[in-house]
């Protein structure tokens, strides 16, 4: 099997890429379409800021790429974001695979941004197969997907918010998968087996 | 719910843990990756490695740490310790580490916090403040310490704490040298100010001696992490206990 992760300005890929040596899965880090069209994985990992990164996918073509791929994807954190219609983070049109806007969080009770561990729930993914209900993820953010038809998993903070998104062959997870334990740990392996 | 985090902090000198454990499962008690990959196991929400060395000697050491600690550990982790520049920050982020601690170096220039902020984004920013408490006739104040807390600074601890905020630090570590080794207690009346006057998570350091110390830093206290080091090495507090026991008293717990 070929999984690749996409290359981009985004921070913290390493950590993806050990997560997937620790399932003990080859991987591929690229931005070359026809390697990203062969692979039968794709995972967008993001670590930054929206407008940014939108621009270096846009320069790369990979906004062309991505929303016209078949084959399973998963996008996490700012990867997720991209892949929803628009981000109110420097007032960014992304790729509008998810019909979702993106907002920021406002309260006067609530620190933004939210980092820590917290609880999803409301499970209608394939790739939460096996994990208990309000199983802890670590989430690091300022804006986040509203809750919507192609939510699959939720999420408390200010108000509930998507921690998961799926349609057709794209899924995607607010949250860090390859950070947060071994909850996280089985939602990688889960995208990894799914077909 | 989101919970409040508990975070046990390595001390590194030469690539090795430096103060003594009492972990008889460990094979080599001065193996942080090895101490690090047990605390994960029983529960811990994330760990901080502080290289006390901080030499140009021993960057390299600590590069090939970080990474085989990203190798093995499962949840997040920071490294702190002698980090100046933007070239510093780059070479432990890509090597693995989720966030980095900064400290003497955003005193002496506080554009680095900035300039960190807007190459890695906030949430990778952790800026360290050590405090002491001076006391002067028109009452006392906090005033920010570096140099591992030896040396004073003119900066007000409440004034420097929002401005690292407003520079983009992602979290704020907050050690009071006042408390910290007396094992009685975390500083909960600043901590709780700082807080209160923060919009960004708040850890707190030094002073963990029981688990109501931390019940109390979380409440009181109004942290949103708590730090320690010495009580979890010497395995005076057990991380699951303690998690267990600030469930029960009500504090949301990722157990």
């Amino acid at each position: 099997m070929k999984t690749v992760i996409i290359k981009y300005n985004a921070g913290n890929v390493q950590s993806v890429m050990y997560a997937l040596d620790r399932i003990g899965v080859n991987y591929l880090w690229t931005n070359d379409e026809s390697e990203i069209r062969s692979a039968d994985r794709v995972i967008f990992p993001g670590v930054g800021e929206a407008s940014t990164s939108m621009a270096y996918i846009k320069e790369k073509g990979l906004d062309k790429v991505i929303p016209t791929l078949k084959q399973p994807v998963l996008g996490t954190c700012v990867g997720m974001q991209l892949m929803c219609r628009y981000s109110e983070e420097n007032d960014t049109t992304c790729m509008g695979i998810f019909d979702i806007d993106i907002k920021r969080f406002k309260s006067d009770t609530y620190k933004v941004p939210h980092v820590g561990w917290n609880n999803i729930y409301d499970f209608k993914s394939p790739l939460t197969k096996g994990l208990s209900e309000s199983s802890f993820m670590y989430f690091v953010h300022s804006f986040y997907a509203e809750i919507s038809p192609e939510t699959v998993a939720q999420c408390d903070y200010v108000q509930p918010f998507s921690a998961m998104l799926q349609k057709d062959n794209f899924h995607a997870a607010q949250f860090h998968t390859e950070i947060s334990g071994k909850e996280g740990q089985l939602i990688l392996e889960n995208f990894l087996k799914i077909s | 719910m989101l919970t409040k985090r508990i975070i046990p902090c390595l001390d590194i000198k030469d690539g090795r843990t430096v103060k003594g454990t009492n972990f008889v499962n460990l094979r080599d008690a001065g193996d942080p990756v090895e101490l690090g990959a047990i605390y994960a196991e029983q529960g811990a929400d994330e760990l901080v490695f502080l290289d006390i060395t901080a030499t140009v000697d021993n960057r390299k050491t600590l590069i090939d740490l970080v990474r085989n600690v990203a190798r093995n550990v499962n949840i997040p982790f920071t490294v702190g310790g002698g980090i100046s520049s933007v070239q510093d920050v780059s070479a432990l982020l890509n090597a693995g580490a989720d966030k980095v601690s900064i400290n003497s170096s955003a005193v002496r220039r506080p554009e680095l916090i900035d300039e960190l902020a807007l190459q890695f984004g906030s949430q990778c920013i952790i800026v360290a403040i050590d405090t002491r408490h001076i006391d002067s006739p028109s009452g006392g104040w906090g005033a920010v310490h570096t140099h591992g807390g030896r040396k004073p600074t003119e900066l007000k601890t409440i004034e420097w704490a929002k401005e690292v905020e407003n520079r983009g630090a992602g979290e704020i570590l907050l050690t009071s040298m006042d408390t910290d080794g007396t094992k009685a207690g975390f500083a909960n009346e600043l901590t709780a100010t700082i807080s209160g006057n923060a919009s960004i998570p708040i850890i707190a350091s030094g002073g963990a001696g029981t688990m109501e110390h931390f019940y109390d830093v979380f409440t009181t206290g109004k942290a949103d992490a708590g730090l320690a080091a010495s009580i979890f090495h010497f395995k005076e507090i057990d991380i699951i206990d303690l998690k267990t026991y600030l469930k029960d008293r009500g504090i949301s717990m990722r157990l």
